[in-house]
């Protein structure tokens, strides 16, 4: 009688009068449809359940509790009030701007460079590289600058014979500007593997268009090309940013844990390097951390989705 | 000036020039910008390989020797550094792909409707990163889980979902996954012979990919391990950093190159599998 229904309705024009009771079997017969279609799902949906969903909330339950396990705003006080973890959000904000702004711009004129080149060995041997250099953060890249703008890096000692030791001249490895030097290696080529598809999306159709209308290159940048890349370049240093602000290891490896940055600070607390009493800071930087990636992501896909309209 | 498409930058063919070239004086500077772009962008890059192969062949006394790379073997603590990431990885791929294969195989062919749904979870663990997960995962964990060293490889499943995903889906994507379950299924095949025998063959690239980047960042992988207290290679490599600097470099010179090796592999299949689809459509 149901799969008859089923069958009826299918065709509007067809629905026969039916009660109440008709009504809902029909429901609870697409329910448990659906219900039986879901089940080889729960496996995924509960691993991601307990290995993601658990520790977020695990960490944004315990932001808001006092050592004694009270609710209590006490952590975020701490952590917007005290100098030293507000010194780690100023810097692992600046970093991560700085790690953004600069990789999103150069990684665009390189990638435009490169997807233009002639060579198409060239476009092939960089499509390879940005994969390779995009996921080469970590410890080896913090050692691989260390050999070369270290104290007795080669690239330093090279300098130094013509009086030019970048170490005289205010640049230091293992602070901030040594920092954002070595992020870059692993920025700008994820930049170029991001933002690589929206440049071949630019039509030849427009710059012929704008040509024939008598605009010049600077006029088919200024109203065409750039109106049309924008929403991606934004959106890939938005997601840079946030790549910026997560990094842990390669700062880690390079300092030695003696930089300001909110992820150095949450590694800090978990080796148990914290005031009695303020055991639950690293969850309240851990949950800070969260809600900036969150701001951060959310902006990448907003922007990605706008850009997409002129994907084919 | 040049045309822009992505299937002509995928098979390398030189593309054709439609647009009349503009004034000689604009084309100069043209050129020498991109030869200024160029060139910053190979010293920055090309650069520090070289001085860390330089530097990795170098002995205490500055001289050219091999020293350093044949001394790596029996640096203490490496070897089982070594036998542990090996077999996290190990442990790591075969939990992710036990779990993501059959789920996104079925979620494609049943539940199509759920792809959205996959795109946004599977994009999740690039909003907690591995340092705040890893806060969230010790206080959660049971201690015995908390004692083994394989709560890392359930944790890196998470942390490898976004590569895993977007693999198996593209590899999906590209074959006629309905057609082909329904004929093993006509012929009386069990689900598990069908996606054994019929579907994983087909998805080898898919499959392959996903197994090298998560092989990829297994390995490479720093902070949670650190912070977990497990000496894999890259703690061991931060560990060691005070003792030997040559060493320690030609160790991160070494996991470069494997890196690249692996990951070249992936490129290239990728190239090969986007040709092979190409020329399916021509036809």
């Amino acid at each position: 009688m149901v799969n008859q229904l089923d069958a009826l309705t299918s065709d509007p024009g067809a629905l026969p009068p039916r009660d109440r009771s008709e009504g809902s079997a029909r429901f609870a017969k697409r329910a448990w449809r659906s219900a039986r279609t879901a089940l080889p799902l729960v496996p995924f949906f509960a691993y991601v359940a307990i290995g993601l969903g658990v520790p977020t909330i695990v960490i944004i339950n315990l932001a808001f509790r006092n050592s004694q396990g009270h609710l209590s705003f006490s952590n975020i006080k701490t952590i917007t009030s005290s100098g030293q973890y507000l010194l780690g959000f100023e810097t692992s904000l600046k970093l991560a701007a700085v790690t953004a702004i600069i990789p999103a711009v150069f990684g665009t004129l390189l990638a435009y460079v490169i997807a233009t080149s002639k060579s198409a060995l060239l476009r092939r041997m960089v499509a390879t590289a940005s994969g390779v250099f995009a996921n080469f953060g970590g410890v080896n890249l913090a050692f691989i600058f260390i050999a070369t703008v270290g104290t007795t890096g080669i690239a330093s000692t090279f300098l130094a014979h013509f009086g030019l030791d970048p170490w005289n001249h205010g640049f230091d490895l293992y602070r901030i500007t040594g920092v954002e030097l070595v992020y870059m290696y692993f920025q700008i080529p994820l930049m170029m593997l991001i933002i690589t598809p929206a440049i071949g999306g630019l039509r030849e159709a427009w710059r012929e268009a704008a040509q024939n209308l008598g605009a010049s290159s600077w006029k088919y940048w200024r109203y065409v090309g750039l109106p049309v890349l924008m929403p991606s370049v934004l959106g890939s240093a938005l997601l840079l940013f946030g790549s910026g602000l997560s990094a842990y290891a390669t700062a880690e490896a390079l300092t030695g844990g003696t930089i300001a940055l909110t992820p150095i600070q949450i590694g800090a607390v978990l080796n148990g390097n914290v005031l009695a009493g303020e055991t639950n800071i690293g969850y309240a930087l851990g949950f800070a951390m969260i809600v900036m990636m969150l701001i951060s992501v959310i902006g990448y896909v907003l922007l990605q989705r706008r850009a997409s309209r002129w994907l084919r | 000036m040049v045309t822009l498409n992505p299937e002509v930058m995928i098979l390398g063919e030189a593309p054709e020039a439609f647009a009349p070239a503009p004034p000689r004086g604009l084309r100069h500077r043209i050129h020498v910008g991109r030869f200024v772009i160029l060139l910053i962008a190979g010293v920055y890059f090309l650069f520090p390989l070289y001085a860390a192969l330089h530097f990795a062949l170098e002995n205490d006394q500055g001289h050219f020797s091999f020293s350093p790379l044949r001394s790596i073997p029996g640096q203490p603590g490496l070897g089982s550094a070594f036998w542990l990431s090996m077999r996290l990885a190990g442990v790591t791929v075969v939990i992710a792909m036990g779990l993501m294969v059959p789920t996104v195989v079925y979620m494609f062919l049943k539940a199509p409707k759920l792809k959205p749904i996959f795109e946004t979870i599977t994009f999740l663990p690039i909003v907690i990163p591995p340092i705040v997960l890893i806060l969230g995962v010790l206080p959660s964990s049971p201690v015995w889980l908390k004692s083994s060293p394989y709560l890392l490889a359930l944790v890196y499943v998470i942390l490898v979902m976004p590569f895993v995903y977007r693999s198996l889906a593209s590899g999906l994507g590209a074959i006629d996954l309905k057609t082909l379950v329904e004929a093993s299924r006509s012929l009386g095949a069990s689900w598990f012979r069908t996606l054994w025998s019929v579907v994983m063959p087909n998805l080898r690239s898919g499959l392959l990919s996903a197994t090298v980047l998560t092989l990829a960042l297994v390995l490479g992988e720093y902070t949670m391990a650190s912070l977990d207290g497990w000496q894999t290679i890259p703690v061991w490599i931060v560990a060691f950093a005070q003792s030997d600097g040559h060493v320690t470099v030609a160790v991160s010179m070494l996991s470069l190159v494997a890196t690249w090796v692996l990951l070249t592999l992936i490129v290239s299949l990728d190239r090969s599998q986007s040709r092979r689809n190409l020329r399916k459509k021509q036809s």
